[in-house]
Parts: structure tokens; C-alpha cells; sequence
């Protein structure tokens, strides 16, 4: 495999070296989302959570490497249902996270929104959104308001394969195009919109092509490798912020679970899965690079990995622990009150 | 033979107009096509075209002259041959921009609209005794804008043809000038994306005014408007919200059938976390759009295009706001409630002078809010009255008179004297003819039938 060498290239992580440290963290944030996802996925089996669940796992890369290369306080992000590891990775409390998961008063939605439906002011995440591909315009409004503050920013819009289907996706290009809106466009291509393959769904497979027909740049990323993310990611952000408008990002990526977690995945093979996860699998790669090139010591991993295991330990504790919502909050924030 | 020419309806809603400017001069040579002059209406200057080949024998209305009536007659073409003695005798002949099939009678393409609405001024704010302007309910919804946006930076307008083009219903007159490309931003035709923008525009702080063309494009957009819009605050613990007005024309306006002609009042006041106005008088114009931008919750502002050129008394103070979720009575009175918004409050109010003088003493209330809608002056008024009758537009079932029926039964059961009563449009499509249009739309006959039926008169 090619993967070692790819990832020594990318480790000098675009216009700027990566030192161990920042490696460690890739390491670190995307274990935070693994392990975290599997909590989620246990409270779902236990009965905690319930709903609709969508874990992220196999994913990681993707957003870890993407907001590696944003701004934090300065940047928005805004993504599907598919959220957690958005929250995550944009710095929001895991403890806030699996709460609201739970449908707890401490959630971040006070237990009104749910896994699909969380936000925070403060990290620039604005959902959290249930309809398929309804976070493209919002994004691109993000990046509106980015342009008309002039604050510096840019908007990070995650959608999937499947929201590459619709219309409003295109719609949105055409406006951040004529524009010039500092909107980066993140095709987080998992191969299946639930049960159907990109195959059977897409005309043409190469889902970051089509900004091509409104002249916005565009390159397909390996996201299953957190560096080659991170610098395709500067990449994307500083054209965005040069004001000369959009950029897309046909990241390839694949999630391991069904699509919620009433999926019986019955679209693909388990060998499939199993050789992915096996031969590509992102925090894999990471580790095996810092071990091999002597940046970490395998106790500094095992370290890495138990402390996230507690973070996720803690948080899921905070979400069985806190109270329900009180019955009065039925009626409160349907309308801001002026 | 000589042919007068008619001032054309040059827009479907025209009433009136203004001749600009004669391009053509007495004793001129005219062939079918040429451009005689130019006429202003409300929304826009058109070119009037001959239609008839011959000379331009008299101009009986000059240029600058305003407020030229529809079908007047403003100038005489003559035959070859004929002299100017020969006018008086013209026949009416308009000289519109379209020719129409032969078979059709020139009383298809010469009459005004056939309901061209009588105007109908109600008193003044009552609690407002600052000066009055007379003002046309587009001028009213153009000033409350400004007014808001000379107050603060984050507001925006944005639209189809808002910016260039002035609106397509000349709304957004002069703002461009005043306001610039960066807040007065012409869109796309993408009504799904562009709301959806101006959400995320909104969430990030920024205070879209969102226009559509007319309400009937927003069902493009109603994802944004429900589902983004509506539930953020709610969805997001109290953590986000969306401070946006999306207005345009709602309702029916004349001639554009089904698909142009749909009152969208119970749609939107189906949605918690909206709130949905529906202005009638130029008043009612500035200060519900006003309370709009400043509202921190998404508003839409239900506007009416047959109500654009009509002219009311509009407080002209740029502190004149009106509280959303507060009806107004426009007419005070004993025997039965009538209430109505948006146009429907002219129809009502028609149709209350008409029963006063069969001795029905209707109180008329104007909604000016659906969402939040104004319980406690509804119900006053039914213990007032004890017999009530909705008028509105839109469509019977599940419509805002189902819900003023389920206030009187919730709130005034008991001093009811007579099962409440609805009126709307019919249960159908709106149809294209003028007979069919009229027979959907309710009317003054159909509103005083209503309530002599609830008075057992």
C-alpha cells in the first residue's frame, strides 16, 4: 500500500510542517469522535438514545482534518444530521453532546432537539440539520453574512452523496459563485445515501465536478486520510478567503455503520466494510505513522486512547445522570421574547 | 374614419396612469407600431403603440397630466382625407399594446379591471396624532424598509429584481440609489436557495428582508421558511434565532388563475415559531412591516398586490410601529362582527356601508395579524355583537375562518346567537375568466347575504 508514503508527503501538512503534537491530535480528536460514536451506538442499543441516530464512524478524518485547517472562533461550520462529530471537532462539550443525545435538560438543545438538531453560538456551529441537503443555502448564507461583515471568515459546508442530488445544492453554488462567497463546499462522499449507492443515484460519480459548471475549483481528497484533508482544507479556506469565492471538496470517505441505527445495510457486502476498515481505516493510519517515524511512543498512544475513553466515560455518566427536561420547557423557545 | 384612443390598462391592476410625454405630435403620420407616448402607472412607464394607421389628428390629453382614468380618451387619429372636424364623432378605439382576437368584443380589451377596488380610507390611527401623509401602500412599504435600514446596518433586502429593476411591483423604489449593492441584492430565480440563504444569513446575525415576487414562488422555499426558519429557536434550546422577513403579494391579484392566485394566510399561521401579518391600509403597511424588521422572530409579511396603489393616510413619523398580534376595528358597531384582513377588510368594509342602509350596524375588524392573532378584540367583539363573520380569501377548509369559528366557540360560546359564519374563496382552483374569477372571490353581495343570514334577516 501507498498509504505510508502519502502520508509522509502529507505530513509536512501543506504550507506549513506538522509537528508531532499536531499529529498526536489529529490522533487524539479523531479517537474522541470513534470512541464517542460508539457510546452513542450503546446507549442507542440500551435505549437511552432514541430516534434517529447516524454515527460517524469511518468518517473522521473528514471533519477532524477540515477544521484542523479552519479557524476556530472565526470560521462557521454547518453540516447534516450526521452531526456529532462536527460538534466534536468544532470544539463543543462531549458531556453537552451525548446529553442532548439522551434528551437531557444539560444537552445542547436542552433536550428539545436531538441528535440532528444541535447548535452552538460560541463555536460557530449552526446545525444540526434534518433535511437532506437544507444546510447547503444555509451554509452558503453563512458565508453571506462572512462576505457582508467582513469579518475574515469563511463557511464550512458539509453535505453528503445523497444532498449532492438536489437542486438546492446547485442553486446554492450558482449564488456563491456569482458572489465570490467564502463558502467551502465539503462533499463528504460515503458511497451509499442510506441504501443506495452513488452508482445507482449520480449520473456522474465525481460529485465535486459539477461546481465545475458554475467555474467554482474543485479536487477530489482522500478522506480517509486525515493530512491529505488538512491540506486540501488550507487549500480550500484560503482561496475562499482570498476572495475569489467558493471551493469544493470531493472528499471520499466511508462510514462503517448502517446509515441510522435501524440500517440492516443489506446494500453491501460485509467484506466490503471489513476490507476498508482493515486497509483504510484513518486513525489507524495515524497511529501506525506517528509510531513508525518514532513521533510517539505506543504508551503515549495508549495514553492518547484512555484518556478519550474517559472523556467519552464521563460524558456518557453526565448524559444518563442529568434530569430530564422540566414539563414547563414544552412551552419555551418556540419565539425569541422581545 | 377617426378613432379615439383610449389611456390603456397597461397592467392587469391599473387603474390609473400618467401621460409622460408625447412622442408623436398633432397633424403627425402615424403607422400601426409606432410609439405614441409613453405612460407612467404606478409600477413602471410603458410604451403606448398605435395601433391604426393615420394621422394624429388631436391630443386631448396633454402631457404631465396624472391620474388618467382608464379607458379616458386621450387622443384622435384621423383617416386619410379626414379633418379634425370629424372627431367629435370618434368611436372609442384603444390603443393597446396587444391586439386581441377579432371575435373578442372591444369591451374585453378597453374595460378597467372588472373589480377594480373603490377606495376606502379608514380614520387614522387612533393612537398615533402625529402628521399624516397620503400615501400608496407600496410608498408606505418602501419607507418603512428604509426607514429600518437607515437604523441599522445588518438589514438587507434581497429578491428576485429588488435591487435594478426597483421590485417587480415597484416596491423597493429608490433603494438601490439610496442603499447600494451590498443591501439591496438582486437574486437569481432560486427561491428554494435564496431563502435558504437568507436563513443562514439570519442565523449569522444578519437581518434579511427576503421578497418574493409573490407568495405563490415561496412554496419553492417553504422548506426554509418551516423547517430552517421556523424551528431553529425551538430546535436549538432557546440557543439560536432567526430574525427574518420574508413578504411579498399574497392572495389573488386579476387574470392570473391558479397558480398566481393562491392566499397562503393559513398555511403560514399553521407554523409555530412564525409570525405572519397580513396588512390592508398603508398604515397598517409601515407599521406591520416596521414591527417585522424589528422583530427577532421570522415574520412573513402578506401583502396584497391589489392593495400596492391604493392610497391611504399613512402616519408619517419614522417611529410609527404597530404591535404585532393586535387587530384593529375599522368600524365600529352593535348588530354582527365582520372580520376580514388583507383586502378583505375593503370588501367587509363595503359591505358594512351597504347593510348600514338596510339597517345592519356591522363592527369590521381588521386581523392585521394572523399569527399571533388578536383573541381577546375578536371575542369582545362577539359578546358585543353575539353573531360573527369570517372573510377571507383563501380556501374554506382548515382556512383562518375555521380557526375564528374555533375562537368563538372557545372563548364566546356562550353569547353567540348565531353559528359563525365563513366566507371565502370557493373550494376550487382559482379560475382564469372574469365571470368564474368573480364567482371564487367573495364579495360585497356575498358578505351582506353572510350577515343578514347570522342577523335572520
Amino acid at each position: 500500500m501507498a498509504k505510508t508514503a502519502v502520508a509522509r508527503q502529507g505530513k509536512r501538512g501543506g504550507a506549513n510542517e506538522l509537528s508531532p503534537e499536531q499529529l498526536k491530535k489529529f490522533l487524539r480528536d479523531m479517537l474522541l469522535i470513534r470512541r464517542f460514536e460508539e457510546k452513542a451506538g450503546q446507549l442507542y442499543g440500551m435505549g437511552l438514545i432514541y430516534g434517529f441516530c447516524h454515527l460517524y464512524i469511518g468518517q473522521e478524518a473528514v471533519v477532524v482534518g477540515m477544521q484542523a485547517a479552519a479557524e476556530p472562533g472565526k470560521d462557521s461550520v454547518v453540516t447534516s444530521y450526521r452531526d456529532h462529530g462536527h460538534m466534536l471537532a468544532t470544539g463543543m462539550d462531549p458531556k453537552g453532546v451525548m446529553a442532548e443525545l439522551t434528551g437531557r435538560r444539560t444537552g445542547y438543545s436542552r433536550g428539545k432537539g436531538g441528535s440532528m438538531h444541535m447548535f452552538s453560538t460560541e463555536r460557530k456551529f449552526y446545525g444540526g440539520h434534518g433535511i437532506v441537503a437544507a444546510q447547503v443555502p444555509i451554509g452558503t448564507g453563512l458565508a453571506f453574512a462572512h462576505k457582508y461583515s467582513n469579518d475574515g471568515g469563511a463557511s464550512m459546508v458539509y453535505y453528503g452523496d445523497g444532498a449532492a442530488n438536489q437542486g438546492q445544492v446547485y442553486e446554492s453554488f450558482n449564488m456563491a459563485a456569482l458572489w465570490k462567497l467564502p463558502a467551502v463546499y465539503v462533499i463528504e462522499n460515503n458511497r451509499y445515501g442510506m441504501g443506495t449507492s452513488v452508482a445507482r443515484a449520480s449520473a456522474t460519480g465525481d460529485l465535486h465536478k459539477r461546481g465545475a459548471a458554475y467555474g467554482i475549483p474543485n479536487e477530489a481528497v482522500d478522506g480517509m486520510d486525515v493530512l491529505a484533508v488538512y491540506e486540501a482544507g488550507q487549500r480550500a479556506l484560503a482561496h475562499a478567503r482570498s476572495g475569489k469565492g467558493p471551493y469544493i471538496l470531493g472528499v471520499e470517505t466511508y462510514r462503517y455503520r448502517g446509515h441510522s441505527m435501524s440500517d440492516p445495510a443489506k446494500y453491501r457486502s460485509r467484506e466490503e466494510v471489513s476490507k476498508i476498515r482493515s486497509e483504510q481505516d484513518p486513525i489507524d493510519r495515524i497511529r501506525q505513522m506517528l509510531l513508525n517515524d518514532g513521533d510517539a511512543t505506543e504508551e503515549e498512544v495508549k495514553k492518547i486512547d484512555a484518556d478519550v475513553k474517559a472523556i467519552v466515560t464521563e460524558a456518557a455518566e453526565f448524559a444518563q445522570q442529568s434530569p430530564e427536561p422540566d414539563l414547563s420547557e414544552l412551552y419555551t423557545d418556540v419565539l425569541v421574547e422581545a | 374614419m377617426a378613432t379615439q384612443i383610449l389611456m390603456p390598462a397597461l397592467s392587469p391592476t391599473m387603474t390609473e396612469g400618467t401621460i409622460a410625454r408625447w412622442l408623436k405630435k398633432e397633424g403627425d403620420t402615424v403607422v400601426s407600431g409606432d410609439v405614441l407616448a409613453e405612460i407612467e402607472t404606478d409600477k413602471a412607464t410603458m410604451e403606448l403603440e398605435a395601433v391604426d394607421e393615420g394621422i394624429l389628428g388631436k391630443i386631448i390629453v396633454g402631457e404631465g397630466t396624472a391620474a388618467v382614468a382608464v379607458n379616458t380618451p386621450i387622443a384622435v387619429i384621423l383617416a386619410e382625407g379626414e379633418d379634425a372636424g370629424s372627431i367629435a364623432a370618434a368611436p372609442a378605439k384603444a390603443a393597446e399594446p396587444k391586439s386581441e382576437p377579432a371575435a373578442f368584443s372591444s369591451q374585453h380589451s378597453t374595460q378597467a379591471p372588472a373589480k377594480s377596488p373603490a377606495k376606502t380610507s379608514p380614520a387614522a390611527e387612533p393612537d398615533y396624532t402625529g402628521e399624516m401623509v397620503t400615501q400608496t401602500v407600496r410608498e408606505a412599504l418602501r419607507d418603512a424598509i428604509a426607514e429600518e435600514m437607515r437604523t441599522d446596518e445588518r438589514i438587507f433586502l434581497m429578491g428576485e429584481e429588488v435591487a435594478e429593476y426597483e421590485g417587480a411591483y415597484k416596491v423597493s423604489q429608490g433603494l438601490l440609489e439610496e442603499f447600494g449593492a451590498k443591501r439591496v441584492v438582486d437574486t437569481p430565480i432560486t427561491e428554494h436557495g435564496f431563502a435558504g440563504l437568507g436563513v443562514g444569513a439570519a442565523m449569522a446575525g444578519l437581518r434579511p428582508i427576503v421578497e418574493f415576487m409573490t407568495f405563490n414562488f415561496a412554496m419553492q422555499a417553504m422548506d426554509h421558511i418551516i423547517n430552517s426558519a421556523a424551528k431553529t429557536r425551538y430546535m436549538s434550546g432557546g440557543q439560536m434565532s432567526c430574525p427574518i422577513v420574508f413578504r411579498g403579494p399574497n392572495g389573488a391579484a386579476v387574470g392570473v388563475a391558479a397558480q398566481h392566485s393562491q392566499d397562503y394566510a393559513s398555511w403560514y399561521g399553521h407554523i409555530p415559531g412564525l409570525k405572519v401579518v397580513a396588512p390592508y391600509s398603508g398604515a397598517d403597511a409601515k407599521g406591520l412591516l416596521k414591527a417585522a424588521i424589528r422583530d427577532p422572530n421570522p415574520v412573513l409579511v402578506l401583502e396584497n398586490e391589489l392593495l400596492y396603489g391604493r392610497s391611504f393616510e399613512v402616519p408619517k413619523s419614522s417611529d410609527f410601529v404597530l404591535p404585532i398580534g393586535k387587530a384593529k376595528i375599522e368600524r365600529a358597531g352593535k348588530d354582527v362582527t365582520i372580520v376580514a384582513y388583507s383586502l378583505m377588510v375593503g370588501v367587509a368594509l363595503q359591505a358594512a356601508e351597504k347593510l348600514a342602509e338596510e339597517g345592519i350596524d356591522a363592527e369590521v375588524i381588521n386581523l392585521r395579524s394572523i399569527r399571533p392573532i388578536d383573541v381577546e378584540t375578536i371575542a369582545a367583539s362577539i359578546k358585543k355583537t353575539n353573531r360573527i363573520v369570517s372573510v377571507e380569501e383563501g380556501w374554506p377548509f382548515a382556512g383562518i375562518g375555521s380557526e375564528i369559528a374555533a375562537i368563538a366557540m372557545e372563548h364566546a360560546f356562550d353569547w353567540l346567537d348565531a353559528p359563525v359564519t365563513r366566507v371565502c374563496g370557493e373550494d376550487v382552483p382559482m379560475p382564469y375568466a372574469r365571470n368564474l374569477e368573480a364567482l371564487y372571490l367573495p364579495s360585497v353581495e356575498r358578505v351582506s347575504q353572510a350577515v343578514k343570514a347570522v342577523c335572520y334577516r
